[in-house]
């Protein structure tokens, strides 16, 4: 037994192990911290999280305000997304009406908004919607630019479309001729069998979208008039020729994303554990 | 029985169209009456419309033509009074067993105590009262339908429809049910409408056996089996009604099949 499980951990952490073996081994060997910094010069920004960098804050700073802007285009789309999706897969002629639109904006790359969204919203930010103008207000809400959460917006709208239409479709005919007989009312379809039917694949959607969103955000952050978040930290820190900080913010990307899309994981394990079993 | 009937059937028909535009006529020109209280089995050969039936009896689907009256109503849409069981897996299997039986008083706005113990009570009807927190998933083919069975009459229907609800259940299990059914049915007194294509099956429970034509579903014999309760497959009676059915069954699907042959032949 304990043979098994050291086997399973030596094969869990054989590729990460010889990832940085290489990348000491590089690093020594290459001699050059703006090509590959060593190991420990980035585990050291690690290790003082909250100390400024580069004259941007700290990283934990610019990873919270990131956050921020990922949840803001992402709860919109949600907000959107599911409803829509709901209608779209229960009621035919909706479908038929909004898919050959929507279906002809999902190959569009959420970069290949930029120049648009720019030309729409500028630099203009929650804080320039509730005029405020100076304040702690101010430097909050200037950090929500229009332009950045409509490009993670999109990213994220389609997966969570696409799953929830897929969801509602194929709830199975006989649970809603079933609830019919009942005596469920229209409302009562809605909330009691069709939302509770296709939330595993809702959810599933909502954890990819956030997956895109979170995907987005460099390039949202990259947009002009940022001046913070962990997109823009890679940015100036390149321009700098601090790859040390670079990867540091490859690596929080990384973990955060990991770390949101477990939180789901959990979610589907512990509220669908029925969707297992049906056949 | 005197009384009006408490469900009649008239000169009902339903058009089906299909994906290239021509009309299918899926049930034509059925007529019957149901006494109240009666088990009525409906047999008939595969896709003869037997379900589509059952369907528009219970306001699922509406005719093209003709007219279905509950207790002198014209049914439309599906009302309480009417129950039905489906042969599929129906039950919600993010909802355990109880949150299953209540959940047509819940539709009906039942407070919660009083719809689960309404529900509870239902389940020891059928012995399933220790399985009240189990979900679906859980249970065996057979409880399900135990389950289906006790949630349709949760609602306390006077018709209860039943689309081949053992069909999909192995023998032993089927037999088990059907005697339960019988069980209850003598015990609440409902009217009950059975779809099968199990000769068996029909003869076994019903008062009165509708045999259907293939498609399109015409009623071609009413036979009223005046066997007493409880059966027994050695009775001499059963061998010479299931030759009876059986032997209509057979013609209809030997007409069928020239039918389909003919038509595909036609396409060509």
């Amino acid at each position: 037994m304990v043979k098994t499980i050291f086997v399973r951990a030596a094969v869990y952490l054989l590729m990460p192990c010889l990832f940085l073996a290489s990348w000491a081994f590089m690093a020594r060997h290459l001699d050059n911290e703006v090509i590959l910094p060593g190991i420990g010069q980035v585990a050291e920004l690690f290790t003082q999280p909250t100390e400024s960098l580069i004259a941007m804050g700290s990283l934990v700073r610019n990873v919270a305000i990131s956050l921020v802007r990922v949840l803001a285009g992402y709860l919109l789309a949600v907000f959107l997304a599911v409803p829509l999706g709901i209608l779209m897969g229960y009621y035919g002629t909706v479908f038929r009406l909004l898919n050959g639109f929507v279906a002809l904006f999902r190959p569009i790359p959420p970069l290949a908004w930029v120049p648009l969204v720019l030309a729409w919203f500028g630099v203009a930010s929650l804080a320039t919607l509730f005029n405020v103008e100076r304040g702690t207000a101010y430097l909050y809400l200037n950090n929500l630019k229009f332009s950045m959460v409509f490009i993670i917006f999109i990213g994220a709208f389609y997966p969570i479309l696409t799953s929830t239409i897929h969801g509602v479709s194929s709830v199975r005919s006989t649970l809603l001729d079933s609830a019919r007989v009942l005596g469920a009312s229209e409302r009562d379809i809605f909330r009691k069998i069709l939302l509770p039917a296709s939330s595993p694949s809702i959810v599933n959607g909502m954890r990819i979208g956030l997956g895109v969103a979170w995907m987005c955000l460099v390039s949202a952050e990259m947009l002009p008039g940022s001046l913070s978040g962990v997109g823009y930290l890679i940015t100036h820190a390149y321009t700098l020729a601090r790859t040390d900080i670079v990867i540091a913010g490859m690596i929080s990307i990384a973990v955060i994303g990991a770390f949101l899309d477990l939180f789901f994981r959990i979610v589907e394990k512990r509220k669908f554990a029925w969707t297992r079993l049906t056949r | 029985m005197t009384d009006a009937p408490i469900l009649r059937i008239e000169a009902l028909r339903k058009d089906f169209k299909t994906k290239n535009g021509t009309g299918v006529e899926a049930v034509a020109e059925v007529t019957f009456d149901i006494p109240e209280n009666d088990f009525v089995c409906i047999v008939g050969p595969s896709g003869c419309g037997k379900s589509t039936l059952l369907r528009m009896i219970a306001g699922l689907e509406t005719a093209t033509a003709g007219s279905i009256d509950y207790r002198g109503e014209t049914i439309s849409r599906p009302r309480k009074e009417i129950g039905m069981v489906f042969q599929e897996y129906s039950l919600l299997p993010w909802r355990h067993v109880l949150d299953n039986v209540a959940l047509g008083p819940e539709f009906l706005g039942t407070p919660r105590t009083e719809r689960e113990a309404k529900a509870m009570e239902y389940l020891r009807l059928v012995g399933m009262e220790d399985f009240s927190r189990a979900f679906p998933h859980e249970l065996s083919g057979g409880m399900r339908q135990r389950v289906a069975i006790v949630r349709a009459l949760a609602n306390d229907p006077d018709i209860l429809l039943m689309d081949e609800p053992f069909g999909a259940l192995d023998a032993h299990t089927r037999i088990l049910l059907q005697k339960e059914l019988l069980r209850i049915w003598e015990h609440h007194r409902k009217t009950i409408l059975f779809v099968t294509h199990g000769v068996d099956e029909a003869i076994y429970l019903a008062d009165r056996i509708l045999v259907m034509s293939a498609r399109p579903g015409r009623i071609l014999d009413v036979i009223d089996v005046a066997m007493e309760r409880p059966r027994h497959r050695s009775h001499p009676s059963y061998g010479p009604l299931a030759e009876r059915i059986l032997t209509i069954l057979e013609q209809e699907a030997a007409a069928s099949f020239r039918d389909t042959a003919a038509a595909q032949h036609g396409e060509e």
